[in-house]
């Protein structure tokens, strides 16, 4: 399966026995996103929460 | 084909002569330094060593003729003109790698070089060396001029800026960092290396010689002139380039929409990588990941508040910035694969 990434529009490839509750990542940008429901031929994304990091303190 | 290097005992010389030992379709004739003729090529480059078992020759344009069928110069500016007249005139195919045919206005030699071109009708036969912009005439030129490092650095990424009328043209600002590489190999007390390492040092603030090709070849993309503020530093490294483009955007603009710009100008292109990653260590361009290679690694970020895309893009000075750009335009003058002789993976660590 195949689908559109959020942040910047590349193809995120998923496998087709993912999960719900799994994530997956885009390759281009590195953003995550969970799986929140799947039927046979597609998934739902939304962003997975993420902890950033903070340089120069 | 063979081909013959004149000016081979500097950096962008090792290079070049580097990149055809090992280039498929190219055969090295004639390796020509007035500096260093009758010495051997390793005792100026060592790493040759092994692989170019001959002398440096003396400058003779008649030999230099007879046995070559394409010559790269990569002589100081100023010194290149005559070389390469002569050499055209002569029937040979040139990739010249100075600033002296850079330039399309012959007045812009003396506004950022100084002096009166000798040979303005030659700037007309010249193509300017980004094959990114300029592939299709390329093809079909018999002299081509190599692009000034960080200018080529820097016009990459905001090619497609340009290209789309999202940015303010009046207000471009282009921060460069460049390795000590990039001063080239003569010597001075300056790039002693007790006065060069460590150094972060604003070289030239305001009007520095890359400027007027950036603003050249950025109002053929816009059809119209455009001013550029450039402001280049040299920093603690051997080879790299890290250029920081602020641009600013004349109507509201997303990520999402930059990332199929850029996509839309660059995913065919074998020397381009995109990079804007949320992950890793390598989330923006750093010349640290360029190293050896010709890539030019480009990314961006957007500042809403003030209206401004951060466009940064990182390459190897002596690669992308000069031979590895010189090889590359050989490859499509020659209608050879573009990438012939430059499937180089980057160096890491370095």
């Amino acid at each position: 399966m195949k689908k559109e990434c959020q942040e910047c529009g590349a193809e995120i490839n998923i496998p087709d026995d993912i999960l719900v509750g799994e994530i997956v990542a885009c390759q281009d940008c590195g953003s995550d996103f969970e799986v929140t429901s799947k039927t046979q031929n597609s998934v739902e994304l939304k962003p997975a929460e993420s902890v950033g990091e903070d340089w120069g303190q | 084909m063979k081909v013959g290097v004149i000016g081979a005992s500097g950096y962008v010389g090792g290079e070049l002569l580097r990149l055809l030992v090992s280039h498929p379709k190219a055969e090295l004739k004639m390796i020509v330094s007035r500096q260093r003729a009758g010495e051997y090529v390793q005792r100026v480059h060592p790493s040759l060593k092994g692989f170019i078992n001959t002398t440096f020759s003396p400058m003779d344009i008649e030999k230099v003729t007879s046995v070559c069928d394409f010559v790269f110069t990569s002589v100081p500016h100023g010194k290149s003109n005559e070389i390469v007249k002569d050499l055209y005139e002569r029937g040979l195919k040139v990739v010249d790698l100075s600033a002296d045919f850079r330039l399309k206005n012959p007045k812009d030699y003396v506004k950022w070089y100084g002096w009166e071109h000798p040979f303005p009708d030659l700037l007309t036969k010249s193509v300017y060396g980004i094959p990114e912009f300029h592939r299709a005439d390329i093809q079909r030129a018999r002299l081509v001029s190599c692009p000034g490092c960080m200018a080529v650095t820097s016009l990459l990424a905001i090619k497609p800026l340009i290209e789309n009328s999202i940015i303010d043209t009046d207000h471009i600002v282009v921060d460069s960092k460049i390795g000590s590489s990039g001063a080239g190999s003569e010597s001075n007390a300056g790039t002693h290396h007790a006065m060069r390492y460590g150094v972060i040092r604003p070289y030239k603030p305001a009007k520095h010689r890359h400027t007027g090709e950036i603003e050249q070849e950025l109002g053929i993309l816009a059809k119209h002139p455009i001013k550029v503020s450039m402001s280049p530093h040299a920093v603690n490294l051997v080879r790299g380039i890290l250029v920081t483009n602020h641009l600013f955007f004349k109507r509201p603009i997303q990520e999402l929409e930059l990332w199929k710009m850029y996509r839309d100008s660059y995913n065919n292109e074998p020397f381009i990588r995109l990079i804007r990653d949320t992950k890793g260590f390598y989330k923006f361009p750093d010349p640290k990941f360029v190293v050896g290679s010709n890539f030019c690694d480009i990314g961006f970020d957007i500042d809403q508040d003030n209206q401004r895309i951060v466009a940064l893009s990182a390459s190897d000075n002596l690669m992308k910035g000069a031979a590895g750009s010189a090889i590359q335009n050989m490859n499509v003058m020659q209608g050879f694969n573009e990438t012939d002789g430059l499937k180089l993976t980057p160096v890491t660590p370095v």
